[in-house]
């Protein structure tokens, strides 16, 4: 996959916040490519970052107090995304590079119908007619797998239940062909059983129109089933980057290490879960050194005076912003 | 007073009768309006108002007379109220009854229009600052704030003053200028709270411009406090534009306003009452009109408990 040229590429990413305790430094030199047609997971824990990576994609960062820091850039189709003017960025927005968000019942406006806000991305975008656009609505809502559609498309988001919700959220996002997905946390809100049909359905979709997902989550069973290669972000940095099972099977980062031995698995023995000690630490006042130190049990004295690259691993596409991976003998044993 | 007006008068009391009552039937199953007619005085504000909008807007068939006409000067100068003359007759001999109804057309209609003036810079400031935010807020509300402070009798005043005869759209723009000042707080703060929804998000992320998400989130959120707003400052406004006419800076003779008529009639007041006392009367009944309909509005429509 990594032959072709990369569809999104983003190169040292700052976003900071402006806050009454300094600059929050929310996303800090976040680099990573998204290729045409692969799931790009994107996994850590909360405040590590994920969702305002993803926001500053497409330069929804509330600013102030949030402001996307000069160097940063973000590469799509040879196109600076953060130098292009608010009307060419709405060209962008739902067209070419689309979102779907975490809390679909909350996305919708409860005034109108949900057939109305699917028409109106193409009204928007393709400047359809409103009944073309009412057409279009009610089409994509039947192939996100919505029962019933046309009846569906009159009524209100809150007769609806929260996978229906979320699937019209997709089929706003899918109405004008999207090259490009960005789904943050899309089955956090939903129940597990929707959150599998929810799944199923957006794989199903990036086959038949072949774009690219990147899907932000804090669960890696998520990212197991759904991701083709996966970004662990840690304290507003990539820590390890790999293909999804080399990730799973070999990780390099103790982060992504410990977070694979907090998830409780069906085939492991009884007993109680292994977590990661601590917290993530506040973005205004980052550890020096590595930003994992004070969390990892391998540190030892160059992980706190100085902080590591990202190393390449011993997978192709793998590496890992860890000393370790110069000097796996410092690894003890779990 | 001959056939033709009596029957017009007559036709209009039935036709609002008649519009009011569709109205009550029609909406019998809305929430919202059941409220509103539950309102004790709403029912009767709305049939006031429908009544004078169409005495209003049927004034050549409901006037015996030519209101400026000035039949008899000396012979008919402030006759009582007689049957050809139902309101009696002012300082110029002109038919009250005429000059009322179509004084109507003047003051309903600055009424509206200076409303509609104040509603639209109200709404566009308000949309603005609530969803720019930043220094663009920081400056429009301390304007907001400046237009709040002075008493707006006074800016009116002063504005006035730069004309001798002042002109009636001229009029209608001052009194609108100085009306949008809590409309625009009303609509900045729904839209603070709007822009502040997940789906404001989701309709940015999705290409929406700013334009587009005020004028299908935002304003849709506001509409009911703009009505109410609207609704309580037309009478508001007719009351102002009454105290004007009434010091001689608003509406300018012959022209028939109903201040015009209440300062025609001043001199006069011991000797023919009735040329003061017809006019300022329609003045409290409407205005209060006008009042109870948006009390009533906001009862039934308008969730929030008091506003500023």
């Amino acid at each position: 996959m990594s032959e072709q040229a990369p569809l999104l590429s983003i190169r040292d990413l700052k976003t900071y916040f402006v806050t009454g305790a300094g600059a929050a430094r929310a996303v800090d030199g976040v680099s990573l490519d998204l290729y045409p047609g692969e799931t790009l997971g994107i996994v850590g824990e909360s405040g590590s970052g994920k969702t305002v990576t993803s926001l500053s994609i497409l330069r929804l960062i509330p600013e102030p107090p949030g402001h996307i820091m000069p160097g940063s850039l973000i590469e799509f189709e040879g196109r600076n995304l953060l130098t292009l003017s608010a009307a060419e960025l709405r060209a962008v927005r739902g067209n070419q590079i689309a979102m779907v968000f975490q809390e679909p019942m909350s996305s919708l406006n409860p005034v109108f119908t949900v057939g109305d806000q699917i028409a109106e991305v193409v009204r928007v975008h393709l400047g359809l007619s409103k009944p073309e656009a009412w057409i279009r609505a009610v089409d994509m809502l039947n192939q996100v797998g919505v029962p019933d559609a046309d009846v569906r498309a009159c009524e209100y988001p809150h007769q609806l239940s929260g996978g229906t919700c979320q699937r019209v959220m997709i089929a706003m996002a899918l109405m004008c062909r999207p090259k490009v997905l960005i789904a943050d946390e899309p089955t956090t809100a939903l129940d597990v059983t929707v959150q599998a049909q929810i799944l199923e359905l957006l794989e199903k979709k990036q086959a038949e129109m072949g774009m690219s997902v990147m899907l932000i989550t804090h669960d890696l069973g998520i990212v197991a089933g759904a991701a083709d290669r996966v970004l662990v972000m840690y304290a507003g940095q990539v820590v390890e980057t790999a293909k999804t099972e080399d990730l799973f099977a070999n990780p390099q980062h103790p982060y992504t290490a410990g977070l694979l031995a907090s998830v409780p698995r069906l085939d492991g023995g009884r007993g109680s879960l292994t977590g990661i000690p601590g917290s993530v630490p506040p973005a205004t006042d980052w550890p020096s050194g590595c930003r994992f130190h004070p969390r990892c049990p391998h540190a030892w004295d160059k992980c706190r005076a100085q902080e590591p690259p990202l190393l390449d691993g011993p997978n192709p596409g793998q590496s890992a912003r860890c000393w370790l991976v110069e000097e796996p003998n410092r690894r003890k044993a779990p | 007073m001959t056939t033709r007006p009596t029957v017009a008068l007559i036709g209009a009391i039935v036709v609002t009768m008649g519009i009011v009552e569709l109205l009550r039937r029609r909406t019998r199953h809305a929430d919202g309006w059941r409220r509103f007619f539950a309102h004790p005085a709403a029912a009767w504000g709305l049939r006031i108002l429908v009544f004078f909008t169409i005495a209003a807007l049927a004034a050549p068939l409901l006037a015996p007379f030519d209101p400026n006409a000035q039949p008899g000067i000396v012979t008919l100068q402030n006759t009582a109220p007689s049957w050809t003359h139902p309101l009696g007759t002012d300082l110029y001999s002109s038919d009250i009854w005429s000059r009322l109804v179509y004084g109507g057309r003047v003051s309903l209609g600055i009424g509206l229009l200076a409303t509609l003036v104040a509603m639209t810079v109200g709404v566009t400031v308000g949309a603005i600052a609530g969803y720019t935010r930043g220094w663009i807020d920081g400056v429009l509300m301390r304007l907001v704030d400046v237009g709040l402070a002075v008493p707006r009798i006074f800016m009116l005043l002063l504005a006035v003053a730069y004309w001798d005869r002042i002109p009636l759209l001229t009029l209608i723009l001052l009194l609108g200028l100085t009306g949008w000042f809590t409309t625009s707080r009303l609509v900045r703060a729904e839209a603070l709270s709007i822009r502040a929804r997940p789906f404001v998000d989701a309709a940015r992320a999705l290409g929406a411009s700013p334009i587009r998400i005020v004028a299908r989130h935002v304003l849709p959120a506001a509409a009911a406090p703009i009505i109410v707003s609207a609704v309580l400052s037309v009478g508001n406004v007719m009351l102002l534009e009454a105290g004007l006419s009434f010091l001689g800076f608003g509406v300018q003779p012959p022209t028939p306003s109903w201040g015009t008529m209440v300062a025609d009639g001043q001199g006069q007041l011991a000797l023919a009452p009735w040329t003061s006392f017809f006019p300022g009367l329609t003045i409290a009944i409407v205005v209060m009109s006008w009042n109870a309909v948006g009390d009533a509005l906001r009862d039934a429509f308008d969730p929030r408990p008091e506003q500023m």
